[in-house]
Parts: C-alpha cells; sequence; structure tokens
C-alpha cells in the first residue's frame, strides 16, 4: 500500500536516528531471533523492535522493568501497519546490560567447569617461545617486547596477529588461538590488548573466545586492558595478569636466575665427577700416572687427535682430579680401562689428563698383587 | 632441546650419578652428556637481542615463524 510506504518515508525523514529513555515491558525474544518490547514513560509508550542482524551491539536483552536508553530509528512496518522503533543500541542504568551479559557468559562456562581452579595449569619457568595473540600495532606487543628485551633476550617472542577490537575481534581471537594449538611451537601464551573503553575490550568477555582459551593446548596468560578491568578470558585464563607488561613479566624468567641455575648445576656435575674420579682412582690411579708420565711428549699430537672428547670431560670437574696428577686411561675405541688384564705390549691407550689427550701405546705389562705398574714407550717413564 | 628440559636432563644425570654403583664408563657417557646439555643451556642464554617473530600460515596449514619487521 502506497500510503502506508509514503508515511514511512515521512516519519523517516522527519526523525533521525535518536535516544529514548523509557522503562522496559513485554519483553519478548522471538524464535526468529528478533526481540520485540515496549519503552514506556508515565503516560505513553513505544513500540520497539531489535533485529537480530543489527543488535551486535547490544551486549544482552533488558529485563522488563529496566531503565534503559535506546538508540534507534522511527519508523512504520508496513506489514502490520505500526509505528515501532527500530533500537541498534541500548544501555541500561548502572551498565545493567553489560553485567547481565558477563553473568550470563559467566554462568555457563561455570556450568561448563571451564571456570574451575583445579583447571589451572603451571605456567612454564624456562619458556624457550613466547607465543602472543594481539594487534602488530598496539601497545601490548611494544610492551610486551620491551620486558622479554629485559628480563631474558633468549626468549623468543611470536606474535600471532589478531584483531582485538570491532565486530570481527572474537572471531579473530578464536582463529588466532586455533593457530596457536595447531602450530604447537610456542610453551606459553599470553592473549591480550592494552586498556580502552569498556566496547573496545568486549572481545575478550565473548564466550566463543573464552571457550578457545579453554581448550588452549599450551598453558594462558590473559593480559586484558587496565588493572581495574577483568574479563571472562582473564576468568578462564590459567594466569590473570593486569596488564601487557605484568603477563611479560610472568611468561618471561630472569636471565640472571637462569645463570645462576645452570651454575648451581654445573656444580654439582662437577663433585660428582671428582668423587667419581676419587673412586675410581685405586683402580686406575697409579697405572695412569705412570703412563701420563711417559707419554707427556706426545700431548701436542694427542690433543689435536682426542680434543672433541677430552675437552668436554676437562670443562667438567674430573679436572680438579686431574689437575692433581692424575689421568683416566681409555682404550682407543674410548673404553674406559680399570685394570691392566686386557693390555699387552702394543695395545694403543688413551690418556686423558688435564690439559688434553695423549696417544700411547703399552710397552710392558707388570701385574703385581699390591700395585700394576706398565710403562709406555717413549722416554721419560719413571716408576 | 629448550632449556626447561636440558636442565631436567642436568637433574636426572646429577641423580643418577649420585649411585656409587655405577661404573666409571657409564659415569664418564653421563658426564659428557651433562657437558653437552650444560653447552647447549649456556648457548641459550648467549642470546643479546630479544627475537620478534610472527607466525604465519600458509593456505596448506604449514606454519613458518617469520622475522617481524617495524
Amino acid at each position: 500500500m502506497a500510503l502506508t510506504a509514503t508515511a514511512r518515508d515521512v516519519l523517516e525523514g522527519a526523525f533521525t536516528p535518536l535516544w529514548v529513555r523509557g522503562e522496559v515491558s513485554d519483553f519478548k525474544a522471538h524464535r526468529n531471533g528478533h526481540w520485540y518490547f515496549c519503552l514506556r514513560d508515565g503516560d505513553a509508550q513505544l513500540k520497539c523492535v531489535a533485529w537480530s542482524r543489527e543488535r551486535r551491539r547490544i551486549p544482552a536483552p533488558p529485563d522488563d522493568g529496566m531503565q534503559i536508553v535506546a538508540f534507534g530509528q522511527l519508523t512504520v512496518y508496513p506489514a502490520r501497519g505500526e509505528m515501532q522503533f527500530s533500537v541498534t543500541r541500548m544501555e541500561a542504568e548502572g551498565d545493567g546490560l553489560w553485567r547481565k551479559a558477563l553473568e550470563l557468559t559467566r554462568a555457563r562456562l561455570h556450568a561448563d567447569g571451564l571456570l574451575d581452579l583445579s583447571r589451572k595449569r603451571a605456567i612454564p619457568r624456562h619458556p624457550r617461545r613466547v607465543a602472543v595473540i594481539t594487534s602488530r600495532d598496539g601497545a601490548a606487543l611494544r610492551d610486551i617486547f620491551a620486558v622479554a628485551q629485559r628480563r631474558c633476550p633468549s626468549v623468543e617472542i611470536v606474535l600471532v596477529p589478531a584483531a582485538v577490537q570491532g565486530d570481527s575481534a572474537p572471531e579473530s581471537l578464536c582463529f588466532a588461538l586455533d593457530q596457536v594449538a595447531r602450530w604447537g611451537d610456542a610453551d606459553v601464551v599470553i592473549i591480550g590488548r592494552g586498556g580502552g573503553a569498556r566496547e573496545d575490550l568486549w572481545a575478550f568477555n565473548d564466550e566463543r573466545v573464552a571457550r578457545a582459551l579453554a581448550t588452549c593446548p599450551i598453558p594462558t596468560i590473559s593480559a586484558v586492558g587496565h588493572e581495574i578491568d577483568v574479563s571472562i578470558c582473564d576468568l578462564v585464563a590459567d594466569l590473570r595478569a593486569p596488564t601487557p607488561s605484568a603477563a611479560a613479566e610472568a611468561a618471561v624468567p630472569v636471565q640472571a636466575e637462569l645463570r645462576e641455575r645452570l651454575r648451581a648445576s654445573a656444580e654439582t656435575l662437577s663433585a660428582l665427577a671428582s668423587d667419581r674420579v676419587a673412586s675410581a682412582r685405586t683402580c686406575a690411579g697409579e697405572v695412569a700416572r705412570g703412563i701420563a708420565r711417559g707419554a707427556s711428549r706426545r700431548f701436542d699430537r694427542g690433543r689435536l687427535q682426542l680434543e672433541s672428547s677430552a675437552t668436554r670431560l676437562n670443562a667438567l670437574s674430573p679436572l680438579a682430579t686431574l689437575d692433581r696428577g692424575y689421568a683416566i686411561v681409555r682404550t682407543a675405541a674410548g673404553r674406559t680401562l680399570r685394570s691392566v688384564d686386557r693390555l699387552e705390549p702394543g695395545t694403543p691407550i688413551e690418556l686423558v689428563m688435564r690439559d688434553g689427550t695423549a696417544a700411547a701405546t703399552v710397552d710392558r705389562v707388570l701385574p703385581n698383587d699390591r700395585s700394576a705398574v706398565a710403562s709406555a714407550s717413549g722416554t721419560g717413564a719413571e716408576s | 632441546m629448550s632449556f626447561e628440559a636440558s636442565m631436567a636432563r642436568l637433574e636426572s644425570i646429577a641423580a643418577r650419578l649420585e649411585d656409587d654403583e655405577l661404573d666409571l664408563d657409564t659415569a664418564l657417557a653421563l658426564f659428557e652428556e651433562g657437558v653437552a646439555e650444560l653447552r647447549a643451556a649456556s648457548a641459550f642464554l648467549t642470546q643479546a637481542e630479544t627475537r620478534l617473530k610472527q607466525l604465519n600460515e600458509a593456505a596448506d596449514g604449514v606454519f613458518r615463524v617469520d622475522d617481524l619487521r617495524d
């Protein structure tokens, strides 16, 4: 009917999109996804619709009795010949809709056990590689990089770029999480962005993002906005960091501490090596000493020949024992000898000493009750 | 191998070396392995500049980690 259509055009031309305040009543969420309700004040009411495709920016459906302001276009619905207000945005008093949306999401995640503290995994102490899901151009990446550089430059930072605000952000964040999972080569993942308006941070309250985060196979750290903002992602992640910088501090160890731990480990190994060599010396020590002296002239050649194995040993604390004049006797194949049993004149042997390795050949073998004495070919042998 | 894995291996080597019954050959082999792990872990700590990379996925699902240029 041309008249109804004309009335619509007149109405839409007369009223630009505007905000209307009122109390919600008769709210119905239809099966087709659209919401229908009335806005009332003391003496008037306005029929409202929120089309499913046009209410992405409305965080949750309002409840009857809620005081809201709604933004939309006054129009006529030709099929019914009714005036209605087509709503695209909505704010409730006291952030009611946002809180409601958060509570709804939170309740669903809670029902599925995704908020259980028992699900929280430990963040690795020494990650090799940290994946960072954020925008390429945001402050978050710069902050994380700066902290990593200061604490431990050995740790690699791998950006997995994603949109962190706007309508495409939830999908983009889910995709990035899926990439991190399929890639599988990071030790921990940070997801987040710097601070912003509540709507800018909203993607981190998205249920799909929260569920993707919960199924991430590697430990997760969330870092969304400023300290006071707590997002759904914060509740699901293994660790909530108040800011991206704090997330980097949680993920990246201090290099000096790693060095200290490494040094302690080297000392333990050295001490054990000393003990081991000391206890072995009763069977090999005297033999070794005798042969070692005899072979002293062959050091240069021997060092070159066996540097790879001997210097590796010398890096450790058999060194401390070798320094005192002991040597380890090995077969040419590198097997350690603890008896003269298998030695005979002409057997090639190796002497591992403080500063290198010598190749030597057995000259004589003299098994003895108290001690076995062998002398190596070459000059300088002494008892 | 990661620093974490190297440290774990070093701890397990140390634990085995505490066993007095261990024969010298095995002990020496363990020392040598321990030294290699110490070297690998030290090498990890020599990196002076943080590497900033970006994960890229090709159409066939193969991942590449490229330098991120400003």
